[in-house]
């Protein structure tokens, strides 16, 4: 049983294993069937144009022969602090209070796409044309998300139509809500087990007690101050040969 | 009109010896306000300029307003279809739009500061110049006005960046940089327009005057609001424009400022600066000065205005353009220097990219065309007193700035702190959009001139008025009065 804080809002936090991961993609797969993401078309990702709310930063370390591989998967950073909700003219991002989540409204976009430039991250992603899901793809859409128009941004929203799910049912059971018990796509499909999903304010949650006493953790970016609730544990050590 | 006669009358003395009309005579040359021609002859040159299109410039008008929508049809396609077409991509959300739109601002703040600043610090040059370069400034913010709905993903939502009673029950966001841009934009539009008008106003009553009974002498009659040229009327006149001067100078430089904090105010690399405010400014002025100067050459060959427009404004418009190139070095860098001894990373990434990256080619052509052009050549007079090398100077220079605004939103957008979104901006649909939007605003201040007396000969008039020769000595100089 989870307990809030006082106040009564979470802090959902996520916690990647930069040493579990694969760099497999499944959790961007996941990602695009659970969110209706759009899938770029090849001239598309040429154009710089890729559309993931998740990805897999692959980077290189080392000279040939002696190359190693590091995956780093990058997603909305949920920050505490977001560069992006103050700029937006509309109020079509802002902060949800309740859970600590940036939060995107399409239905305010007007597109000035002003929010993704101030994202150090970019992970926001802006619809270029409306989406196309060809056959198949279209049959398993899911009702739960809007599938975005043209002219909108839209961004990882930790699958909060999951986390509202959860919220209600336990409310309806008259029950508070009990950790692991949301878990967004990406965290389910991971093969590896190298991503954490729950409630940082909760003290009794895994992530509280993973972060209390984990040295590795790092944030992305944390000089600039905007507090994301993405924890990477630094990977590295356990490769050297 | 009591001004009829060749001969200055506000001359203490008529010239008695052979020396002295020759200094009168040189004098007269140099400058526009000590040669009087008359009133009416002044005012039937100034309205003959409406109809002096020739047929050259006419079939520029024609190829100008076919290019304009041109970027109109490009508009249309993306409306329907969205900003696919353009060269944006999920790194550089920003590209020519923007660019555009910091371009066409730019330009504009020379005509205001011209007509306003000019005005309350007394500088009589402005007198022929002004109108011409206020509607510089007139349709350079149309077109800037324009383009940050043409960049929006739903440009028909943009009312709701209007704080307005809404059925959505949700204010605009006070606290976003867009949104005190959109106000900015909005107030300076407003300001602009009606400053231009006022000044208009006694040309427009000179224009119903003189004009058969025709569609221009109703066109007229409706513009001028009934101006008479009583005294009243002219005492107001002059009230009305100095407290207008003195509300858009502050209204000038806050809409730069704020245009300039869109990027200060984020945390992109290159953009997180407390310079750019100033050094906005000083952009949008020296580009500015430099599109004033491309208008004049155009004026003075394409509608013959060589009586208003002379070299004396040539040269003064010139040395107005050297020290703001002087500023804009300056502030250039200083901006720069700041950055390379910080030697934080990721703007050492942009400013490797600028030097001797992917980008050196831009930057040094910038270099060359702002820095190189005319500080190498504008110190010297006869270049300064020389309309058509001071027309190339001046169009290089757009070039450079136009290529300043570039690389900041269009090349250092693509390095963000992480490597792995690095990317490079190829424009697509707005370079035909961008091409419209020069022919559009040339194209409206070319029919502008068709129907309004580009010249202020109330202005150049009023001018004329004050100044006279007076002989000291055995040389003749010339005096101002400070009589209204």
């Amino acid at each position: 049983m989870s307990e809030q804080d006082a106040s009564g809002k979470r802090r959902w936090t996520m916690i990647v294993d930069l040493d579990k991961c694969s760099g497999c993609g499944a959790c961007v797969v996941a990602c695009h069937a659970e969110n209706n993401v759009p899938i770029a078309a090849e001239d598309q990702v040429v154009a710089d144009r890729s559309q993931h709310w998740m990805r897999i930063e692959r980077y290189w370390e080392g000279e040939y022969p002696d190359v190693k591989a590091r995956f780093v998967p990058v997603l909305c950073q949920h920050c505490g602090e977001a560069p992006c909700e103050p700029v937006c003219p509309v109020y079509a991002t802002y902060h949800d209070e309740r859970g600590g989540l940036n939060a995107m409204i399409y239905a305010r976009c007007v597109g000035t796409r002003y929010c993704a430039n101030n994202c150090p991250y970019r992970v926001r992603f802006f619809n270029y044309f409306d989406p196309v899901f060809a056959e198949p793809l279209n049959n398993q859409l899911n009702p739960d998300v809007t599938v975005r128009s043209a002219g909108v941004m839209e961004k990882c929203t930790f699958c909060v139509q999951r986390i509202r799910r959860a919220e209600h049912t336990a409310k309806v059971e008259g029950r508070t809500l009990a950790d692991g018990e949301v878990l967004p796509a990406c965290v389910q499909a991971c093969p590896t087990g190298a991503l954490m999903f729950g409630d940082r304010y909760d003290a009794a949650s895994a992530v509280a007690k993973l972060l209390e006493h984990n040295g590795r953790a790092v944030r992305l970016l944390e000089t600039l101050g905007t507090d994301p609730s993405i924890y990477y544990l630094k990977g590295g050590t356990s490769h050297v040969d | 009109m009591s001004i009829e006669t060749e001969r200055n009358p506000w001359m203490s003395a008529p010239p008695e010896s052979e020396d002295e009309q020759e200094q009168v005579e040189h004098l007269r040359k140099d400058h526009l306000l000590l040669d009087p021609v008359g009133m009416e002859a002044m005012n039937q040159d100034a309205l003959g300029s409406m109809t002096r299109h020739g047929r050259w410039t006419w079939m520029l008008i024609v190829v100008l307003g076919g290019l304009a929508m041109m970027a109109g049809v490009g508009w249309l396609v993306q409306l329907f279809v969205g900003l696919g077409f353009t060269g944006l991509n999920r790194t550089i959300f920003w590209g020519m739009y923007i660019i555009n739109l910091v371009y066409f601002i730019g330009i504009g703040h020379a005509g205001t500061f011209i007509s306003a600043a000019f005005r309350v610090m007394g500088f009589e040059t402005r007198r022929p110049i002004a109108r011409a370069a206020e509607t510089v400034t007139l349709f350079a913010l149309a077109a800037a006005g324009l383009f940050p709905i043409i960049h929006l993903g739903r440009p028909w939502k943009v009312y709701w960046m209007i704080p307005i009673p809404n059925q959505r029950q949700l204010w605009p966001n006070f606290q976003s940089a867009l949104e005190w841009d959109a106000m900015a934009i909005m107030t300076y539009v407003v300001g602009s327009v009606l400053f231009i008008y006022i000044g208009l106003l006694p040309d427009l009553a000179m224009a119903r005057e003189r004009t058969g009974v025709n569609w221009r002498r109703r066109l007229y009659s409706a513009l001028s609001l009934g101006w008479r040229g009583t005294d009243r009327q002219w005492a107001l006149h002059e009230s009305v424009s100095t407290i207008f001067a003195y509300v858009i100078i502050p209204v000038m430089f806050s809409v730069h400022t704020i245009v300039s904090w869109d990027f200060a105010m984020t945390i992109q690399p290159g953009w997180h600066s407390t310079i750019f405010g100033p050094f906005f400014i000083v952009g949008a002025l020296y580009s500015g000065v430099a599109a004033v100067l491309v208008a004049m050459g155009f004026l003075r060959r394409f509608l013959k205005l060589g009586y208003f427009i002379r070299e004396e404004h040539f040269d003064v418009m010139a040395k107005f353009l050297l020290i703001m190139s002087f500023a804009w070095i300056y502030f250039y860098f200083g901006e720069f220097l700041v950055t390379w001894y910080g030697n934080l990373p990721p703007e050492m990434t942009i400013l490797d990219l600028l030097l001797y990256g992917e980008a050196a080619p831009l930057w040094w052509l910038m270099i060359f065309c702002n820095v190189v052009v005319p500080v190498g050549l504008l110190w010297m007079r006869r270049v300064r007193r020389n309309p058509g090398i001071l027309f190339v100077i001046a169009v290089f220079i757009q070039v450079g700035m136009y290529l300043e605004r570039y690389l900041i939103v269009g090349v250092m957008l693509g390095r963000p702190e992480l490597p792995f979104n690095y990317s490079w901006y190829y424009p697509g649909l707005e370079i035909p959009i961008a091409i419209g939007a020069f022919s559009f605003v040339i194209f409206f201040y070319f029919i502008f001139t068709v129907f309004v007396p580009i010249i202020s000969t109330w202005e150049v008039g009023e001018g004329q008025f004050l100044h006279g020769l007076r002989k000291i000595g055995r040389k003749i100089t010339k005096f101002k009065s400070d009589m209204h």
